[in-house]
């Protein structure tokens, strides 16, 4: 089709202006490609943030945009749908932005599965405000608000999620533009909410804290790309494979050739596999980790309203009340 | 108490357990009330605790009502009528009662038990502590018990029938027609056939207790002039059914679907349980996780075209702060509505209070002026609902209106308005996506007189834009950070402000003569105890419903009189903001007991100034 957009047509006039070799450039290059692939139209699309170094992300991209306050972006985009459930809504998100000051939002945002696109970018950082330690920094991480150390334990984002009740929650790493793209083709095309943890290279501030699976010289060995209905599998040469070890309920790394039958077969319905892929240290699991589509909360908001909010009468048809009376 | 007079006015109070259905014997005497063509105003008094011990003083729930022919326009200074249900609602109310008020009590409850419970250390029937006082004791629990006894009731389930067996002994008093209550009764009722029966059963044995029985002989019946209302259809209403309906006309008369969104609290909820009445209205209700997310929903909400309202009380106002800069440098509408109880932090909940007024003006980080607007009356909160609406969608911008306790439960007859001779509101009509502008900058072209941005919505094809909480080039839209841009920027969102007095209407005087000693100047709830005051003093009163920005002719009319007193149930927070904007220096009258002003404190105080007798 001649009329197709291109990626380059959901890029904005604006000037990007992240550090150079910021992750955040890969993302926008993989969302504004994912969009055009998607078929997206910009006047349909809209792109909410909070606040941090990831909630620039809708002045670079060409569709609506609504930069809004720190941890918010959820509550804003749970009324924009309301309103108008036909848009194609994404909040784009940070590890401070999304599960420390929006904590709340993004709880609620998930349980309710209100049918908004989730992209948390986690560098483990508060990159913005220079480089104090965030809710998924590891413990010890130095800092200039932590110089001996953190010692608070971090949270899981995938556990987070999962516990407040999300129906789809995905990974992958800023520059995999295959894996990144995959992922977010299937956000999309999800009904409700569906989350997406983009582990995002910090350079200034957290430089290669993801490095021991992200770096390309090591990624057959180190990253387990999940595929629905296909046996869990890496390796160079796919030779390693994922059983579950019954005696410790934990995942367990095995020689493939040598038990093909005790390789696990990815499950993305299967919320307690999602449970146990999310822990995995090495590899790191990475795709689609979980989908059960269910009802989106703006689908069941205008299926219980009785005139999906249009206006079927008027104000005087309520204004008398129980009871009036007429003085002559 | 005189026997048989036609009387101007009365205030009857009933008071007791929260579970003796107080509010519900006291609302249906309303409704009553208002069939029987009297003026009437209401005050709900209950406590904080949903069901606090039974037969403790702080327990206690009333149920306050003036009636009568003069305009009415407070609850009542002091009750003439009580109806104690309980030693405790005796100890509680006995301090507001003036000397030679009826009081009618429940004898059955006067029980050694209970009375400790309320802090007697004797029957205070028994000692000189009701002289002062027409006393009349009923055996209310055991007579009600015994008019529902064939219905097989347990005892408790029996019992509840009581508050409509004292109705019924009220009705009587005030020569009423039952037919109605039991209408309403068998009404509400319906899928409880056997206490529909109870009740209605419970209701005539009162009434058939005052006709026949001989302990009634020294019952007054009472009879208060009938009102000489303008003539229509009227209805009661609360502030909280009022807002309701106001922001749903307002969505009719902008042609918009509303969406509300907020969070429980008190006394805010009630608007809440309305709203979600009047969905076939085009109105939508979200209850959202906490405050901020409420605001940040309705932001949301007029982002994608729809009017975008939230309700809270001051401690989640403060919450939605930070949201409300967003929506004023996004250039959005918004209403906000602040149901004002007692402060600071949780304070009074249930207890009315107008002391958010400097977090409503002047209460924002940043240079960030909101108009704000507040509601007289409990009929007044329907059209500021919509004044709120309009201003709104006229000037794209935030709007703070301001309500408090005591309107959300307070009742009072309202003559019906007729929906289609208000005006229409009008939004800035949508740019042509064409032309040399790019849409960046046709989103931010304001309109000369109201200085608001066209509301275009995402979905609108050729006006895809940015926005956020950055602060904005003026023309383009674009982040900007250049000094002259925010200073142009900073002066024109005040600019925004100050023009919606171009279009308010200008300031009235409510009641007295234009120029002279003293005017009283009021805003909010105390609307009614004021008007009162002035009425029987002969003094001007003025009363805001716009407090920001002030209607234009007001320094010109104030300037008319000596003196400027300004009653508040703050510590003088109207009276800072009339100093700040227009350089007078009123005499302030606060008042901070989480209880309305009585008349006659307003009227000594208004004696006190003008130093002794009005001319």
């Amino acid at each position: 089709m001649s009329d197709k957009l291109t990626a380059k047509d959901f890029a904005s006039s604006q000037e990007v202006r992240w550090c150079p070799g910021c992750g955040d450039y890969a993302i926008l290059k993989s969302v504004t490609k994912a969009l055009a692939d998607v078929g997206a139209k910009p006047e349909s699309t809209v792109f909410l943030s909070g606040i941090g170094c990831a909630a620039r992300f809708p002045y670079y991209i060409n569709s609506y945009g609504f930069h809004t306050i720190h941890g918010r972006a959820p509550a804003v985009a749970t009324g924009l749908k309301l309103a108008n459930p036909e848009l194609d809504v994404w909040v784009v998100t940070g590890d401070g932005d999304g599960l420390s000051i929006g904590g709340n939002h993004l709880l609620h945002t998930l349980r309710r599965n209100v049918g908004v696109k989730i992209l948390l970018f986690n560098n483990e950082i508060y990159g913005l405000t220079k480089g104090q330690y965030s809710p998924t920094s590891r413990v010890g991480t130095t800092s200039p608000s932590s110089p001996s150390g953190s010692v608070d334990t971090p949270v899981s984002p995938g556990q987070f999620v999962l516990g407040a009740g999300a129906k789809f929650f995905a990974r992958a790493i800023d520059t995999d533009k295959v894996g990144l793209g995959e992922v977010l083709q299937q956000a999309h095309a999800f009904g409700g909410a569906s989350f997406t943890e983009i582990f995002q290279n910090c350079i200034v501030y957290n430089e290669d804290v993801f490095a021991p699976f992200t770096e390309r010289k090591n990624a057959a060995q180190t990253q387990l790309h999940l595929r629905h209905g296909e046996p869990m599998l890496f390796g160079t040469n796919k030779d390693h494979g994922i059983r579950f070890n019954s005696d410790s309920y934990t995942l367990e790394v095995i020689d493939a050739p040598a038990s093909p039958d005790d390789v696990l077969v990815h499950d993305e319905g299967n919320a307690v596999l999602a449970r146990l892929l999310i822990d995995m240290h090495m590899p790191v699991a990475l795709g689609v980790i979980y989908k059960q589509p269910a009802q989106s909360f703006e689908d069941a908001f205008y299926a219980h309203h009785p005139t999906r909010m249009q206006r079927t009468k008027s104000v005087a048809d309520f204004i008398k009340g129980p009871s009036s009376w007429v003085v002559d | 108490m005189s026997k048989n007079n036609i009387l101007e006015s009365i205030v009857v109070r009933f008071a007791g357990d929260s579970g003796d259905g107080i509010q519900l014997m006291g609302s249906q005497f309303a409704v009553s009330t208002a069939l029987a063509g009297r003026d009437f105003a209401t005050f709900p008094d209950y406590p904080a605790e949903i069901r606090a011990p039974t037969g403790t003083t702080f327990g206690v729930s009333a149920y306050q009502i003036n009636l009568g022919g003069d305009p009415i326009t407070t609850a009542g200074d002091a009750p003439d009528v009580l109806v104690a249900f309980n030693p405790a609602a005796l100890k509680v109310s006995l301090p507001m009662l003036k000397p030679g008020s009826l009081i009618i009590v429940n004898s059955d409850s006067f029980t050694a038990r209970n009375l400790t419970k309320a802090g007697y250390t004797e029957d205070p029937r028994e000692g000189n502590a009701l002289d002062d006082f027409q006393v009349v004791s009923a055996d209310i629990s055991h007579l009600n018990l015994e008019a529902v006894k064939v219905f097989g009731l347990s005892k408790s389930e029996g019992g509840r029938c009581k508050n409509f067996w004292a109705l019924g002994l009220l009705l009587w008093m005030f020569d009423r027609e039952l037919a109605p209550v039991e209408a309403w009764i068998i009404r509400r009722m319906a899928s409880h056939p056997t206490m529909r029966d109870a009740n209605v059963t419970a209701l005539r044995a009162g009434h058939a207790y005052g006709e026949t029985a001989e302990l009634a002989a020294s019952l007054p019946q009472l009879s208060v002039e009938k009102a000489d209302l303008t003539s229509g259809e009227y209805r009661g209403i609360t502030g909280a059914e009022a807002l309701a309906l106001g922001i749903a006309a307002a969505g009719e008369l902008a042609d918009r679907s509303v969406m509300f969104c907020s969070y429980p609290i008190t006394p805010s909820s009630p608007l809440l349980h309305r709203l979600t009445r009047l969905q076939e209205l085009g109105v939508g209700t979200y209850q959202a996780e906490d405050e901020i997310a409420a605001i940040c929903a309705a932001i949301g909400a007029s982002y994608g075209g729809m009017i975008g309202v939230t309700s809270s009380s001051g401690p989640g106002i403060a919450l939605k702060t930070e949201a409300m800069g967003l929506a004023v440098i996004a250039e959005l509408p918004l209403v906000i509505i602040n149901w004002q109880r007692g402060g600071p932090s949780t304070g009074l909940p249930t207890k009315t209070e107008q002391s958010d007024l400097y977090q409503a003006v002047y209460g924002r980080n940043g240079d960030t002026p909101i108009p704000v607007l507040a509601a007289a009356s409990s009929e007044d909160c329907f059209a500021m609902a919509i004044e709120a609406v309009r201003i709104a969608l006229r000037h794209m911008t935030p709007v703070i209106l301001l309500a408090d306790g005591y309107l959300s439960n307070a009742a009072e007859p309202w003559k019906i308005p007729n929906i289609d001779s208000i005006p229409k509101i009008e939004s800035i009509a949508v740019p042509e996506a064409a032309g040399d502008l790019t849409p960046q900058r046709l989103a931010y072209q304001r309109d000369e007189g109201s200085l608001g941005r066209p509301w275009i919505t995402p979905g609108t094809p050729g006006l895809v834009h940015r926005t956020g909480g950055l602060e904005k080039d003026f023309e383009t839209g674009h982040i900007s950070y250049d000094p002259e841009n925010h200073q142009r920027m900073t002066d024109f969102r005040q600019a925004k402000v100050d023009a919606v007095a171009e279009f308010i209407p200008e300031q009235v005087i409510e009641h007295g003569d234009d120029s002279g000693d003293l005017v009283v100047v009021g805003w909010g709830s105390t609307y009614g105890p004021i008007y009162q005051a002035a009425r029987m003093t002969g003094t001007s009163f003025v009363h805001l419903r716009h407090i920001s920005p002030l209607p234009k002719n007001l320094a010109e009319l104030l300037d008319r009189f000596d003196k400027i007193l300004v009653p508040e149930m703050n510590n003088g927070q109207l009276t800072t903001l009339l100093r700040d904007r227009l350089g007078v220096s009123p005499i302030a009258f606060n008042k901070v007991a989480g209880q309305p002003f009585q008349i006659a404190e307003l009227v000594e105080r208004i004696e006190l100034v003008t130093g002794g007798d009005q001319p």
